[in-house]
């Protein structure tokens, strides 16, 4: 515990600001209010980076799919519905989506080959642990991963923060064709209830 | 892998689209089935939403330069207006309605305003590539550091853009700095050059009437007016 990030102290810059704040932000970026863009940019570019590392690999081509991201981010605000979800679920779906978009087109037939390759290694079980960072936030994601079954765990993992899809999953884990789908549904649920995640609505 | 969308099991496809991890044409499916179901719409919006939270575990500082790369091509770009629903012509659409209620009951009871909420990457050009693709573009190129600096112009489009190869970094705490010089001979300030293997950034300001652009060396955060001689300067041919 000793490693936890120190408690912001009324400085609005640190931290995230809450979601309604932000997205409050993403309504005056809509109105081209820079500023606002700015602190949305800020509160979270390290998910948005981490996330698209995790995906793509290299540092280079994940501050791309940042960029390209946030650019979309910029010209999509009025489009956020606050009712779907947070403004932060909004636009680490599209940093997601731009960085699995990257990995499938440009690389897909060397992917497809280290696929195999993975399919014939040992998938780590520890990814999310050893990169997380020591804050109360990614101590409640480690704690809710926990509970999952180890299948499920692994499911989500290679397609959410690896970037394969279900059917490369059931390759990977082999599992039979068409049953990587439901562990993913399955365990993303249980993270759901397990985080509280969603109840608001 | 092909789904037939009316198979029941397709709800099961929820988690699997929330993260990203459907083919394309099972995406395309799914989002048809979608339309049709407010059950699986809520699902997918609650499970992105977990999905987001476990990427609180994978927080990593993007690189300083990333941002004010960003901000400066964000300038270039105009956001688009709200989604205004059409005002529907009364008799028109109670035409319509007859016409198609049999066929369409289900649909249109769920389908009125969803959207995916994501688009595809390819389709929209970067404002860089929409300057260097223009057809009125022009290029000028000259040396900086050991590197190439190429800026790009379109009258047309008002547009300028800067794409640099090997250029090595500023001296510490300093960062290159851009202008566009005006018909009065003014430099105003367009945005930054990234140095590195290969970079490129939208200026902002009017390019149609610039008559030149240079790069300065200058403190970090940049200046409002260059407080030194350009390390690298183009002009512009008319
Ligand atoms: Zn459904």
């Amino acid at each position: 515990m000793n490693d936890l990030r120190p408690v912001p102290g009324g400085a609005p810059e640190e931290g995230a600001p809450p979601g309604a704040d932000l997205a409050a932000l993403l309504q005056r970026s809509a109105r081209g209010d820079e500023q606002a863009f700015a602190a949305v940019y800020d509160a979270l570019s390290a998910k948005a980076y981490g996330l698209a590392l995790r995906v793509v690999r290299d540092p280079a081509q994940a501050e791309e799919v940042v960029q390209e991201s946030f650019l979309e981010v910029w010209r999509m605000a009025s489009r956020y519905e606050a009712d779907r979800g947070s403004a932060a679920a909004w636009i680490l779906t599209i940093v997601h989506r731009r960085a699995v978009d990257r990995v499938r087109s440009a690389e897909s037939a060397t992917r497809r080959d280290a696929a195999y390759h993975d399919r014939n290694q040992p998938v780590s079980h520890d990814e999310t642990a050893e990169a997380a960072t020591a804050s109360l936030e990614a101590h409640r994601v480690r704690s809710a991963l926990a509970t999952l079954t180890p299948v499920q765990r692994e499911a989500v993992e290679l397609a959410y923060l690896r970037g394969y899809t279900h059917s490369e999953v059931a390759r990977m884990l082999d599992l039979p064709v068409g049953t990587a789908k439901t562990r993913i549904r399955d365990g993303l649920i249980r993270l759901r209830d397990t985080m509280g995640v969603g109840s608001l609505r | 892998m092909s789904i037939d969308p009316t198979r029941a099991d397709i709800h099961a496809l929820s988690g699997a689209y929330a993260v990203d991890a459907l083919d394309d044409i099972e995406r395309a499916e799914f989002e048809r089935h979608l339309t049709g179901c407010p059950t699986c719409r809520d699902e997918v919006d609650d499970l992105r939403e977990t999905a987001a939270a476990l990427a609180e575990a994978t927080s990593v500082e993007p690189p300083a330069a990333l941002r004010e790369r960003l901000l400066a091509e964000i300038r270039t770009v105009r956001p688009l207006p709200p989604v205004v629903e059409p005002a529907a012509h009364p008799i028109r659409a109670r035409r319509r309605w007859i016409a198609l209620v049999a066929a369409a009951a289900v649909i249109a009871l769920g389908a009125v305003a969803w959207h995916p909420w994501t688009s595809p990457s390819p389709t929209q050009l970067t404002a860089v590539a929409q300057v260097q693709q223009a057809p009125d573009a022009q290029h000028f190129t000259t040396h900086l550091d050991g590197g190439t600096v190429t800026v790009y112009r379109s009258v047309s489009l008002d547009r300028a853009a800067l794409v640099s190869r090997d250029v090595g970094a500023a001296p510490d705490g300093k960062v290159y700095q851009v202008w566009l010089q005006n018909p009065a001979g003014a430099m105003v300030p367009a945005g930054f050059l990234q140095p590195g293997s290969s970079a490129s950034v939208a200026l902002s300001g009017e390019a149609a009437s610039a008559t030149a652009a240079g790069i300065t060396v200058e403190p970090a955060g940049g200046s409002p007016r260059p407080t030194s001689d350009p390390v690298a300067l183009v002009a512009f041919a008319s």
